[in-house]
């Protein structure tokens, strides 16, 4: 990993998805881009990977689902079998249409707080954690690419003033 | 433009033929005597001893709840006469069923794959009123469709007239005697009565028809207006919200009517919003289909994954929505189980068990595991199979509507059923095929049409 990193700031999100893929083509390394919103499509002109989250969150319903049924078999059946409306309290399988709310809002139940959870852990986000923002205009209304220096410094500012930003500065890059 | 295959033309007029003749051999196998009736259930059954008993029982059950089963006409005939008549009354209860069933295997049918084009068209409207930027490029699809609505529409309403003129028995409410007897619908005589009952569908039928004529008259025209000039769009946002106003509180009374009322005891407030989920998602599912269909043979040029993975969201998401009216219907009735209501669920899950919790499984959990996956949705062979899988699942849907309350037990899948289907897939496929080839299938003065061709997702 290179010691220095270019800051350069942008004001549009075309003109900055624009200037990620010009710097992609030139075979440059984009350490990371702030936006103050998701930006459409900024993810694929980075080239990173596709979101796995999906599959954890279909993984996290299967749980819930399981653990709902578990649970409500030990409570409703198992454990204490009430006489609700003169439904059939010692089975399961024909007690289920009563069940059915209780599997479906602990399956979303997990899968929602689960993948919020996972979320955070992947972004290494944690309450009161210090925020790793650069510049703060980023969340207000500013874009920011931060670009590796490789070689050329001088055709990366070249290129990075042609692809319309309004400011370019040189970091010493604190993560290497 | 497309030019209607020919081998696609002639699969469609051998559907229509073997359909006609399954139809015909349907209506002339149904009995027209009581012994007739008695001697064909017991060769079914296998023996006259048996199948008498076991119908005996039914009897029973019948008479000593004689308000529960609001399908028969000779109810509450029967609970009375329970004594004298017992094997008269019964015998003559299942003539009439065995008669229903070629015209309800046909009603089912049609009502099927007209609630296709009905679907296509409200859908149609909602993208239209939500001047929705996508669906542009595949808007003669779903004008191709919504074609099947004139003979549809047709069709249906000679069926509803010749019901009205006794041709039938489907609605038990049309007969003089079983009201003459019954009570309860006798309190509802002021709305379910043969001339009103025909001058409500015609007024659905007219009003949707209109709006089908003009929506596709402004939107080829839209195509030869001069650039810039984009009044037929406006007019056509225009009339599509009016018309959904107009559609959904129609099709809610239509479901009421052509079948809901084929159990006139029973009701359920959510019914309308059902059918109009079995509607919508089976009119989704079609678009894709034909949508896939066209794109195979080269045409659509434009229409890419992303249209497609949209309406693959449709057909998931529909999916659920379907189910979530379902299971809401069924909760709430099987959990308060007061008897003129469960009889509803009684007789489908006793009579009709496999049809009945079959069709869960394909509108529900194939849709639900099969579609849930992004990549899936993008996947042509697995929108066909998923697509496929759908449509079936709703017929059996429109099937377990129509048939307990028409045929009660005596159903089964034979010559009308499948002669059914296949006409009026033949007849389906014909119309809106010819529809398609009738006008470019490229819309082009759309002022949103860049917007579809630069759809990603």
């Amino acid at each position: 990993m290179s010691s220095k990193l270019v800051h350069a700031v942008y004001d549009d999100d075309d003109t900055l998805l624009h200037a990620v893929k010009d710097v992609k083509k030139a075979d440059y390394h984009i350490e990371e881009v702030f936006t103050p919103f998701p930006v459409h499509g900024l993810d694929h002109a980075m080239g990173l990977a596709g979101t796995r989250i999906a599959v954890a969150a279909f993984m996290y319903g299967i749980l819930g689902f399981t653990v709902a049924i578990v649970m409500i078999n030990y409570i409703m059946i198992e454990d204490w079998p009430q006489n609700i409306g003169g439904k059939p309290s010692f089975s399961f399988m024909e007690n289920l249409p009563a069940f059915v709310p209780v599997i479906f809002e602990m399956t979303v139940f997990f899968a929602a707080h689960l993948m919020v959870i996972t979320f955070y852990l992947r972004s290494k986000l944690w309450p009161f954690k210090k925020a790793e923002n650069p510049m703060p205009e980023t969340t207000d209304d500013k874009f920011l690419m931060q670009v590796a220096v490789d070689g050329d410094e001088k055709k990366l500012m070249t290129l990075l003033k042609k692809s319309g930003a309004i400011d370019i500065s040189i970091h010493e890059n604190e993560h290497a | 433009m497309y030019t209607f295959a020919q081998r696609l033309k002639i699969t469609a007029f051998v559907l229509m033929g073997l359909g006609l003749i399954g139809l015909a051999i349907g209506f002339a196998s149904t009995p027209s005597t009581v012994a007739e009736a008695q001697a064909m259930v017991a060769d079914a059954h296998g023996g006259h001893g048996d199948a008498h008993g076991s119908e005996h029982n039914a009897h029973d059950t019948h008479a000593t709840d004689s308000h529960k089963e609001d399908t028969h006409h000779d109810d509450a005939y029967a609970a009375d006469a329970h004594g004298e008549h017992h094997d008269d009354a019964h015998g003559e209860h299942l003539l009439h069923q065995l008669q229903n069933k070629p015209w309800a295997a046909l009603y089912v049918a049609a009502f099927f794959f007209f609630m296709i084009a009905l679907g296509t068209l409200a859908f149609y409207a909602i993208q239209r009123a939500a001047q929705a930027g996508w669906p542009i490029l595949l808007y003669r699809v779903m004008e191709g469709i919504t074609a099947y609505l004139v003979p549809g529409s047709i069709i249906i309403y000679v069926f509803l007239v010749l019901t009205g003129l006794h041709a039938n028995h489907l609605f038990v409410w049309m007969d003089a005697e079983t009201v003459a007897h019954d009570e309860i619908i006798q309190g509802k005589v002021g709305y379910l009565n043969v001339p009103f009952f025909l001058i409500r569908a015609a007024i659905y039928l007219l009003g949707w028809n209109a709006y089908r004529y003009f929506s596709r008259k402004f939107s080829l025209a839209q195509d030869n207006a001069p650039s810039g000039d984009i009044s037929n769009h406006k007019k056509n946002f225009r009339i599509s919200a009016g018309f959904l106003v107009f559609f959904f509180v129609t099709e809610s009374m239509m479901a009421w009517d052509w079948i809901m009322s084929l159990d006139p005891h029973w009701f359920s407030t959510l019914f309308g919003w059902y059918v109009l989920a079995s509607m919508l998602v089976t009119a989704v599912t079609v678009i894709a289909l034909v949508s896939i269909y066209l794109k195979s043979k080269g045409y659509l040029p434009k229409v890419n994954h992303s249209h497609l993975h949209d309406l693959a969201k449709f057909m998931f998401g529909l999916s659920v929505f379907w189910t979530y009216l379902w299971f809401s219907q069924f909760m709430l009735i099987w959990y308060s189980n007061i008897p003129e209501e469960v009889t509803y669920f009684l007789t489908r899950i006793d009579d009709y068990n496999l049809p009945f919790f079959g069709m869960v499984v394909m509108n529900f959990i194939f849709p639900l595991l099969i579609l849930m996956s992004s990549d899936y949705k993008r996947s042509n062979w697995i929108i066909v199979m998923a697509g496929i899988i759908i449509v079936i699942g709703h017929y059996i849907d429109i099937f377990n509507m129509i048939m307990p309350a028409t045929v009660g037990d005596q159903w089964f899948i034979g010559w009308a059923e499948i002669g059914g289907f296949l006409f009026f897939a033949g007849l389906f496929i014909y119309v809106v095929f010819r529809a398609l080839s009738k006008a470019p299938l490229e819309v082009s003065g759309d002022p949103y049409v860049g917007e579809s061709e630069r759809f990603v997702y």
